[in-house]
């Protein structure tokens, strides 16, 4: 117990100079679905370096930014998007806007060999449906559209009806993952994951980083915070080299502007 | 505890079955008055009425509860008539929030076995009841409780049930909040997002089981009570 206490009084101790709040604080954060795993792992590490405390709230974009709009108690909120967030800096609810993590979309099958054959597979169209995401509300669904536009195959794709659309990219991905879609366009983080089923298992393609608009992921700081710098604290530890490495590990990239952009 | 090899989430599962308890209590307290007016309605109204309790059978849950954040809000009038009374906590994104939220979503689940049992009373007991001068609150909890007392034991294992497998109402009016308000069926699709199979597999399992037994005590219960009656 005593050498506990000694670790803790000296992890404070070498913290205490960065941090305005020296005391062992607890800052509640939203955190977008997609981005669950990387966000424990995140805090983790964050809480084991600072001694303060982080709980997450995982759910869907939108869902999330109803709950801060509606006074939903959190500190910081990690989105899938951009527009959400800066939607709450313009009402006044929300400060400190930065993009955490970016996107990056794959072509995922366990049967089809996509890797080489991409082209001439979804010009085939010789499978019953392609998963996407819902491209009204999900950037990656956006960003698929936009991919197949570029190959020129998406309007024969949707009169021969064979997209179907997922409520979420997790929806997306369990569709192809359970074989009930023949492949789709998933995140590429859902395959890379150490932990994925996917791990190992089908082929994917990475198409090219401007075929699609940026899948932009933007972090905030919500006004209303009691514990504003400890919430600042977890801010600026997701653009720490460490978490960085987290982040890309998940398979997101890092944009450049992300350091400098405010 | 272990199952599939991954421990079991202690902290959802007590979670849940508190908010479960006190929302079937609470359920039984309003829903029984609800029954026993529809039960006795007798203008055309009461099929305005019966839809109106049946609502959030048909209602999606998010939709649900999104509407109640709306309504419960902070700044709303709900909560700001409540002021005036003394309150100053929140409605929403704690334990109140998930009890509310419980309490509506599972409405029609109390209601309607209980007025369905009130319905079949005979009523030449009740009326007897009264030609001895007994009080409405005697012939209440003399004979019309014990008469009717299958369709009370239904609706509050159906309520308590429905209330633990509940997610979209709880995942909006509570804010999954690690600790606070993550309820069973939230820490599932928690680990399903984390790819931690075992640990979803684990909690899906002790709800179907769970369900399952609830299911057979309510059929089970029926079928004797029945016998009974005979």
């Amino acid at each position: 117990m005593k050498k506990l206490s000694a670790a803790v009084l000296g992890t404070t101790f070498l913290f205490a100079a960065s941090l305005s709040a020296a005391q062992a604080d607890t800052i509640t954060v939203a955190v977008a679905a997609n981005f669950t795993k990387a966000a424990e792992q995140i805090g983790q590490a964050w809480a084991k370096e600072t001694g303060n405390k982080v709980r997450f709230s995982f759910g869907p974009t939108g869902g999330l930014f109803a709950q801060i709009n509606n006074g939903a108690p959190f500190d910081v909120f990690l989105a899938a998007d951009t527009r959400r967030p800066e939607l709450l800096v313009k009402a006044g609810k929300a400060t400190d806007k930065f993009v955490y993590a970016q996107g990056t979309i794959a072509l995922y099958s366990k049967t089809l060999p996509v890797t080489a054959n991409h082209a001439s597979i979804l010009k085939a169209a010789d499978f019953a449906h392609l998963a996407i995401a819902n491209p009204k509300s999900a950037p990656y669904g956006a960003a698929a559209v936009a991919v197949m536009q570029k190959i020129g195959v998406y309007p024969n794709l949707q009169k021969q009806k064979k997209i179907v659309d997922g409520e979420s990219i997790s929806a997306t991905f369990q569709f192809v993952m359970t074989g009930n879609a023949q492949l789709g366009f998933v995140a590429l983080s859902q395959l890379v994951d150490p932990a994925s089923p996917a791990k190992n298992i089908g082929q994917y393609w990475v198409p090219p980083q401007n075929d699609y608009p940026p899948i932009e992921q933007a972090a905030v700081m919500i006004k209303d915070t009691k514990h504003a710098a400890t919430a600042r604290s977890f801010l600026t530890y997701l653009r720490s080299p460490a978490a960085t490495k987290i982040i890309q590990g998940y398979g997101y990239a890092i944009p450049k502007n992300a350091n400098t952009d405010s | 505890m272990q199952i599939f090899g991954s421990p079991l989430d202690v902290d959802p599962i007590l979670l849940t079955l508190e908010v479960a308890s006190i929302s079937t209590v609470i359920l039984l307290l309003i829903g029984t008055p609800i029954a026993w007016w529809l039960a006795h309605m007798r203008s055309r109204v009461r099929i305005f009425f019966e839809a109106l309790v049946s609502l959030p059978l048909v209602l999606p849950p998010t939709v649900l509860g999104f509407y109640l954040i709306i309504a419960l809000n902070p700044n709303g009038e709900i909560t700001q008539f409540l002021r005036h009374f003394g309150f100053e906590g929140q409605l929403t994104f704690n334990k109140t929030g998930l009890i509310i939220g419980s309490v509506i979503y599972s409405l029609p689940f109390t209601v309607q076995p209980i007025m369905a049992a009130f319905e079949a009373l005979p009523g030449q007991v009740v009326d007897a009841a009264r030609t001895l001068r007994a009080s409405f609150f005697d012939r209440f909890f003399t004979v019309i409780v014990p008469l009717a007392r299958q369709g009370f034991i239904v609706g509050a294992v159906l309520t308590f049930a429905h209330t633990v497998g509940e997610f979209g109402v709880v995942l909006m009016v509570g804010g999954n909040i690690e600790g606070q308000t993550r309820t069973v069926s939230i820490a599932i699709f928690d680990h399903v997002e984390s790819y931690e199979y075992a640990a979803a597999h684990s909690l899906s399992l002790l709800m179907l089981l769970f369900s399952m037994l609830v299911l057979m005590l309510v059929y089970a219960l029926n079928r004797s009570l029945q016998i009974r009656q005979d």
